[in-house]
């Protein structure tokens, strides 16, 4: 509920763009006014990618008092949605599934593989900024065990070489924006 | 609604349409188990502890979340129902930690309890337990999550009950965690309910953290002393020495519910300074004596005091939480004595209603009431700091009625207002016109002539008539004036307003009152203007009177002026000034050994039998749950001895029983007696200095609970519930 001294310098405008704001007002408005708690996660969602990809404890409160929501219920949604980051964390988040279905087809494999590769361990960023490890829960792609998601895309029936291949498509992304900005500066 | 007809157990049962399984069996006695379950709360079916078997269905169903049906056949006792349940037990141990013997709730745990009869000897579970980090949530209540089975009623409770979310659940899956995510106090003043509620030893009441096991503790029935609800209580205590309080279930009192108040205030008694002997100043030193001699002293001084002055110049003062039988005697024995000067209202301004009303004050429907308002004003009234368990009714009525304030400050509500009026503290009065006024527009026959002309030129606004418009519409409607009311130096005009406003729109009408006993107090008698049950008696010093204007002798019942009384300061004052002070007290600290000459221990709260007469007038008499400690006693014993030495008549009582009976008797013989308000002088303004107040916190308003540690150590000891500095310019 509001909380009578609450800071008006950690208003949920204050911290965010104009744009981002006029984005949440617009979830907002599709749903009904007395149902305050169905925009939560997309508010969550714009915050956190105006936010260099993660969640702070000052944002997800400022998100509560702007949609006039309990600040718990804000975290409730922030910890059980496993694409909200609650730390710093990469650019790009490898999200593997370690429930049930992957895990029985070899979810601990493709974990391994990907520590050895990055050399860093699950929850862990690579010192450049570059890679997370996450697992997450179920992401309804059982049929494709085992599986994980990276920048927004699926990707299923994992072997070591296809994960290889997805690493190595993200280096070249990489290498790609590297040298733009490299040109950007010259400019 | 409808009724069908089933069978639990092979019992034939008829049972309300939509009924749950679980319900109808409970009223039927026949047990299921169960976790997340509880009657007051929603269903959230999350435990799948309460597997029961219908017939013709495949699979067994949660009789929580299943409604009854035509004809249905529930076996609870079925293979397929026990293999369920046993099933759901092994799950519900898995991550369970088998701390038992050093847990609180060994022994009065529903998770232990049902362990015994579902639960396998052996666990096939081999693998790590998960742990999960404790959390503190402030002096009250332990935590111990490992404990944690998910059940949800404590999120529930803050939810649905209180309406303010501290608790959540964070995570999901294994890591799934019940608490309040950033480490925060659990803020709310009826926050302990969740220990009642957690059915395993989650958690569990820091206060009596490992100080006894359930089975060594005695219940003893009791009602609570600190707000005029009387809540009912047990009291647990392990050999005479109380270990904590719970609610005792009263539905059209508190329910299952207790305020934090109520339930930890005995800490007071048991961990605050308690004065065990009688003792005298004598040049200044205080000296243990033994009871003879300092009541002699007393009844010597009272007999020199009383006897020079013509009565005018003693008087009695009785505390927040005097009983009944306290204050009948007290005001028997000094009006016998010859003097009218006794008085509980320490924090009453206007007395310009004394005499008139009914002879207890309070309210005039049952409190039950409160839950199906369709409108309900509230004048002044912090229900949330005052009453707690008030808020909570009113709260549910919001669900489909309409609740609205005149409050002169900005109160914390746990229910939404369909209209606010934040008056200064000062125009209050003027305020609560305007909607008699705008009612008198919408109902223009009902007030007679001379009400008509005092609400002449009085204007009203849109605002005010669509309260007086919700009043008149609400089937079921009322106006509740706090207790602040009786604290304003309008008192008198704001009561004549709302009981007018209540008859013009079809409203009840209740006033809460300060203490627990407030309406014993004045049936007692324990007031200059009447004596027992609204007897004649000439007219008295009100403690108003008797505290700013200064007497030569005052006894003192459980009451520190100094403290609670309005006059604080100049109380002090006028008590040091005193020729002579007696305090009948259960405390040997605070200012009281400052001013008084003679200090008799007595008997505290759980310590004395009595009787406290409620808002709704129920008379709720209790025994004493535990001995009082040293040579302290009763507090009515104590008086009953003093009238014996003062050579008064008719004080040969031998039981607290025998004394209220006689009071009883006088009460039935004339009923509640209602004098008709008298129509007020014009409206004055009265200067805002004078409302402005230094307002009794939450965990300030008597003795008891101004000692209780763990209350005090709370963030809402702290802060003054009321500001009444915030000005609101219109
Ligand atoms: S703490 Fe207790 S009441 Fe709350 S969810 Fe856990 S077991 Fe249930
Ligand atoms: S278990 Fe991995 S996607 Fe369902
Ligand atoms: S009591 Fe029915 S599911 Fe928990």
């Amino acid at each position: 509920m509001t909380d009578f001294n609450y800071d008006q310098t950690l208003h949920l405008k204050n911290l965010l763009s104009p744009d981002a704001i006029a984005e949440i007002d617009g979830w907002i408005k599709k749903y009904p006014p007395e149902r305050k708690r169905p925009p939560i996660i997309a508010a969550l969602k714009v915050v956190q990618e105006h936010n260099g990809n993660y969640l702070t404890e000052e944002l997800m409160q400022a998100v509560a008092e702007y949609l006039d929501v309990p600040h718990i219920a804000v975290y409730e949604v922030a910890t059980f949605y496993s694409m909200f980051h609650l730390n710093e964390v990469g650019k790009h988040v490898i999200s593997v599934c370690n429930n049930i279905s992957c895990s029985l087809r070899g979810a601990d494999k493709v974990i391994e593989h990907l520590q050895n590769r990055l050399n860093i361990k699950v929850g862990e960023t690579t010192d450049d900024g570059v890679y997370t490890i996450k697992t997450v829960e179920c992401m309804a792609a059982c049929g494709g065990a085992p599986m994980l998601e990276v920048d927004k895309v699926y990707h299923e029936n994992l072997t070591e070489e296809k994960i290889d291949q997805i690493l190595s498509d993200i280096a070249a992304v990489e290498l790609n924006s590297k040298e733009m900005s490299n040109v950007e500066a010259k400019d | 609604m409808g009724k069908v007809h089933i069978e639990i157990d092979g019992q034939k049962l008829e049972a309300e349409v939509g009924s749950m399984i679980i319900e109808v069996a409970d009223k039927a006695d026949i047990y299921i188990p169960r976790f997340c379950y509880h009657k007051k709360l929603s269903v959230a079916a999350n435990c799948r502890m309460c597997m029961v078997d219908v017939a013709n269905l495949p699979k067994a169903v949660p009789a929580c979340a299943t409604p009854v049906a035509e004809g249905m056949v529930i076996d609870t006792r079925s293979q397929k129902a026990i293999n369920a349940q046993k099933a759901v037990m092994e799950f519900l141990l898995i991550n369970h930690p088998l701390d038992c013997p050093v847990c609180d709730q060994g022994g009065e745990c529903e998770l232990q309890d049902l362990s015994v009869g579902y639960g396998d000897d052996v666990s096939r579970f081999t693998e790590g337990k998960r742990v999960v980090k404790d959390k503190d949530i402030g002096p009250l209540i332990a935590t111990d999550m490992t404990r944690c089975i998910h059940c949800t009623r404590c999120v529930r409770f803050g939810q649905e009950i209180v309406g303010i979310r501290e608790f959540g659940a964070t995570g999901r899956g294994e890591h799934m965690e019940i608490g309040t995510y950033i480490e925060e106090t659990v803020e709310s003043e009826v926050s302990a309910n969740i220990i009642d509620l957690c059915p395993v030893g989650a958690l569990t009441a820091k206060p009596s953290q490992f100080k006894a096991r359930a089975w060594e503790l005695r219940q003893a029935p009791s009602i609570a002393a600190h707000d005029c609800l009387g809540s009912n209580i047990f009291v647990h205590h392990r050999r005479g020495e109380i270990i904590r309080v719970v609610p005792r279930e009263n539905e059209s009192i508190n329910e299952v519910w207790l305020s934090d108040r109520d339930r930890f205030s005995y800490q007071g008694l048991t961990e605050g300074a308690r004065l065990l002997n009688p003792r005298i100043k004598r040049n200044g030193e205080w000296e243990d004596c033994d009871w003879q001699t300092a009541l002699n002293l007393v009844a010597s001084e009272m007999k020199r005091i009383i006897g020079a002055s013509n009565g005018n110049d003693f008087g009695i003062l009785m505390g927040n939480n005097a009983t009944t039988e306290e204050s009948y005697l007290a005001q028997r024995m000094l009006r016998k004595a010859g003097s009218n000067n006794i008085d509980f209202r320490t924090r009453r301004r206007d007395y310009t209603g004394d005499g008139r009303g009914s002879v207890r004050s309070g309210m005039n429907f049952p409190m039950e009431n409160l839950d199906t308002m369709d409108a309900t004003l509230l004048i002044g009234a912090d229900l949330r700091h005052e009453q707690p368990l008030t808020a909570l009714r009113v709260r549910k009525s919001t669900g489909y009625g309409k609740a609205m304030a005149i409050n002169p400050f900005d109160g914390e509500y746990n229910f939404r207002l369909s209209n606010e009026l934040q008056p200064k503290s000062n125009m209050l009065a003027q305020e609560f016109a305007c909607v008699l006024a705008a009612a008198d527009a919408l109902r223009p026959e009902s007030l007679n002539a001379e009400a008509k002309e005092w609400l002449d030129g009085i204007e009203f606004n849109d605002e005010h008539k669509e309260i007086a418009q919700n009043l008149i519409d609400g089937e079921a409607s009322c106006i509740l004036m706090g207790v602040y009311v009786q604290e304003h130096p309008q008192a008198e005009t704001i009561n004549w307003l709302a009981e007018t406003l209540a008859s013009v729109t079809d409203s009840d009408w209740g006033y809460m009152t300060q203490g627990c006993n407030a309406a014993g107090n004045k049936i007692a008698g324990a007031v200059p203007c009447q004596s027992a049950a609204g007897g004649k008696s000439e007219q008295g010093k009100t403690a108003k009177e008797m505290l700013t204007e200064g007497l030569k002798g005052y006894m003192l019942v459980n009451c520190e002026p100094d403290v609670e009384s309005i006059w604080a300061e100049q109380a002090l004052q006028n008590l040091k000034d005193a020729e002579f002070v007696v305090a009948l007290t259960s405390f040997a600290d605070g200012r009281v050994p400052d001013y008084a000459n003679v200090m008799l221990p007595i008997a505290g709260c759980y310590e004395t039998s009595g009787t406290y007469i409620n808002v709704e007038g129920k008379w709720q008499s209790f025994a004493a749950a535990v001995k009082a400690p040293g040579e302290a006693r009763p507090g009515w014993k104590v008086l009953r001895v003093l009238a014996n030495l003062l050579d008064l008549s008719g004080f040969e009582y031998e039981s607290s029983l025998q004394v209220i009976n006689e009071l009883r008797e006088k009460f039935d013989a004339v009923g509640d007696v209602r004098v008709a308000r008298k129509v007020p002088p014009p409206m004055m303004v009265v200067n805002e200095q004078e409302t402005n107040r230094e307002c009794l916190g939450l965990y300030m308003v008597d003795p008891l609970v101004r000692r209780a540690g763990a209350l005090q150590k709370t963030p809402k000891a702290s802060t003054h519930p009321i500001s009444i500095s915030r000005v609101k310019t219109r």
